[in-house]
């Protein structure tokens, strides 16, 4: 089902384009992915494993491979970032899937070039510091393997804490259609392209890119990673069912493509994400049955448990979801009460009628493209797992290479900007440009968007980095 | 640990010093903050026209309101990123609430609506006697059936 009206979003929907899933016509609009598109039309699962446990979306943006299917004879295709295509034909898979014994693979057409600078994921972080770069004059390459810029900044509807600096009072998605804006006009962009891996060969490196039916390799004399992060998993029996969907997914769903993920929602996780998760839940007319958390305490701010809290949502605090229900998808939610060790205490389960299981449990550090590279890396749990070693100018152990944003370390978007922006003063600088005005002024506002109990984790974790980062050598 | 960490929702108690005066709302609407944590924000400070809400340095001050100083105009109310501002009326006819509203479909004058408390509670029924927009959050003014129910009621929902 589509929303059709939205207290905050208008959805501008494109031109009518029909395809096929399973030989079924199914009715989209131009831009949607294929998960999406097939959610509106009410297809919830989109796969089955080899052992026929049914699959569907879980990330939404490409990280988690829950949402592969068949698209046009290709197995294994993540429908979750792949847009539809007029006559498409997609094929649910049952196991891995197989390639059509006609298909002949065409050779790839491999282009070299070399570029000043490159960055790695156009979400808050990696968009802001291609801004920067385009503002001293270097025209950027960005890249993203979405087919949308912006990452999850599109998809906040919420309006942003912090001091005016920091645009707050604005929501998400009107700071991100600034910057894409201003990043459209001055970088070179490269949608829906996937960094491969990122090779060093003495003094070069070289980002291979795969795009479409070619491979890119560039030559880069910078980079900036700036790669985001990924929606953690929980264990419980049933949480393969399609309907048990990341957070991050459900946002996705509902504020970027205008499609309802369910009608009744079980939450799991009371951090500011599941609290603002829950309220766009109601704005988006979906019942939200209860927050659960396992932590004694609500781990967001107050100001958004109280949110939903008055519209009538429980929050329960020392409780967990221990099972889903349904056969195919789900059709409803155990919850139990849990012990100061998280066990659950027999005798206080209790089942509720839900549609959708919304997981947010947290985020871990997209980082595998620096870990193959060779970046040292430490774990850091304050930060949301491991995370490659850096300065406080975002340098990493790999010369010339940045990094920013979630994949440095778990934080808010605002924060993920503010990096985004030093990373890129920090590469400046390192060409010779005087910039320390400018980085103080940075540094000084990350530091009060950290200040407070709520900073005190971010705070904690980035000054292990920075101790580390400055035992080790550089190269 | 405060008990509104557990449970999500303000008690009289933890908002001690930040309700306005009986007699100050007796002459005209002035705002509630209900704001309470060290977060860093401060859009309220900068928003009220009149200054008379202080958050100062460090960023994380939780904003203190001059109720004399307020005159009721509601500029913070649609800033609020924590939708945590409300202003409280008693010199009218009757006792009015004013709540930022984010939901579908947005209320019109003179229609009876639902009156939710903090914690989502159907306190009674009101009376919508004005809307207005700061960007897409829609600011929506109440009358009470009483006076007690100012203290309590936070949302308002159309009714069934």
């Amino acid at each position: 089902m589509r929303i059709e009206q939205h207290p905050i979003l208008e959805f501008k929907r494109k031109r009518r384009v029909t395809f096929t899933f399973d030989g079924r016509p199914i009715e989209a609009y131009e831009g949607e992915s294929i998960a999406a598109a097939l959610h509106a039309a009410g297809v919830r699962i989109l796969s089955h494993t080899t052992s026929g446990a049914p699959r569907g979306l879980f990330c939404a943006i490409g990280k988690c491979s829950s949402c592969l299917a068949t698209v046009d004879g290709i197995p294994n295709v993540r429908t979750c970032i792949t847009p539809v295509r007029e006559g498409m034909v997609v094929e649910s898979q049952r196991g891995p899937g197989k390639l059509n014994p006609g298909f002949r693979p065409q050779p790839r057409e491999v282009e070299e070039r070399s570029v000043e600078a490159a960055v790695v994921g156009a979400g808050p972080a990696g968009l802001s510091a291609a801004r920067t770069l385009i503002r001293y004059g270097i025209v950027p390459l960005v890249l993203d393997e979405n087919p949308h810029l912006g990452g999850q900044l599109i998809k906040q509807t919420h309006k942003f804490f912090g001091s005016r600096a920091e645009r707050a009072g604005t929501r998400g998605f009107s700071i991100a259609e600034e910057l894409v804006k201003e990043v459209e006009a001055g970088a070179e962009i490269l949608r829906q392209a996937r960094a491969l891996g990122l090779y060093r060969e003495g003094e070069r490196k070289i980002l291979a890119v795969s795009r479409g039916d070619g491979l890119l390799l560039l030559q880069v004399e910078n980079l900036i990673v700036t790669t985001g992060a990924q929606e953690r998993f929980l264990l419980f029996p049933g949480n393969h069912l399609p309907g048990v969907y990341g957070a991050g997914a459900v946002q996705t769903l509902m504020n970027v493509y205008g499609v309802v993920p369910g009608k009744r929602a079980l939450m799991v996780g009371a951090g500011n994400v599941g609290l603002i998760v829950s309220y766009q839940l109601l704005q988006a007319g979906v019942e939200v049955a209860a927050v659960v958390e396992a932590m004694s305490e609500i781990g967001g701010y107050h100001v958004h448990a109280a949110k939903i809290r008055r519209l009538g949502v429980p929050i329960l605090t020392r409780h967990t979801v221990i099972r889903a229900l349904g056969e195919e998808t789900v059709e409803g939610a155990v919850i139990a009460g849990v012990d100061e060790h998280f066990n659950p205490i027999p005798g206080t389960e209790r089942e509720l009628e839900v549609d959708l299981i919304c997981l947010a449990v947290g985020l871990t550090p997209s980082t595998r493209l620096l870990e193959q590279a060779g970046a040292r890396m430490a774990y850091v749990p304050e930060l949301g797992g491991r995370v490659p070693l850096h300065s406080p100018l975002m340098e990493t152990t790999i010369p010339g290479t940045y990094v920013a944003g979630d994949c440095a370390g778990i934080g808010e978007a605002s924060t993920a900007m503010l990096e985004g922006e030093l990373a890129a003063l920090s590469l400046l600088s390192r060409r010779g440009l005087k910039l320390e005005a400018e980085i103080e002024r940075v540094h000084r506002s990350l530091e009060k968007l950290r200040l407070g109990p709520f900073g005190e984790r971010p705070r904690a974790g980035k000054e292990k980095v920075f101790s580390l980062m400055k035992e080790v050598a550089v190269g | 640990m405060a008990e509104y960490r557990r449970t999500g929702v303000l008690s009289i108690d933890d908002l001690s010093g930040r309700i306005p005066p009986r007699e100050r709302l007796q002459r005209g609407p002035c705002a509630v903050i209900e704001c309470v944590e060290e977060i860093p924000c401060n859009p309220c400070e900068e928003a009220c026209p009149v200054g008379a809400i202080h958050v100062g340095d460090p960023i994380t001050n939780p904003p203190a309101l001059e109720f004399e100083r307020c005159t009721g105009c509601g500029a913070c109310v649609g800033v609020c990123p924590g939708l945590a501002i409300f202003l409280l009326d008693l010199s009218g006819g009757r006792p009015r609430v004013t709540v930022p509203h984010e939901l579908l479909p947005v209320p019109e004058n003179g229609e009876e609506v639902e009156l939710l408390s903090r914690e989502g509670r159907v306190l009674g029924r009101g009376r919508v006697v004005r809307t207005r927009r700061a960007g897409t959050t829609w600011i929506v003014t109440v009358e009470l059936p009483t006076e007690e129910l100012m203290w309590e009621v936070r949302a308002i929902r159309r009714s069934p």
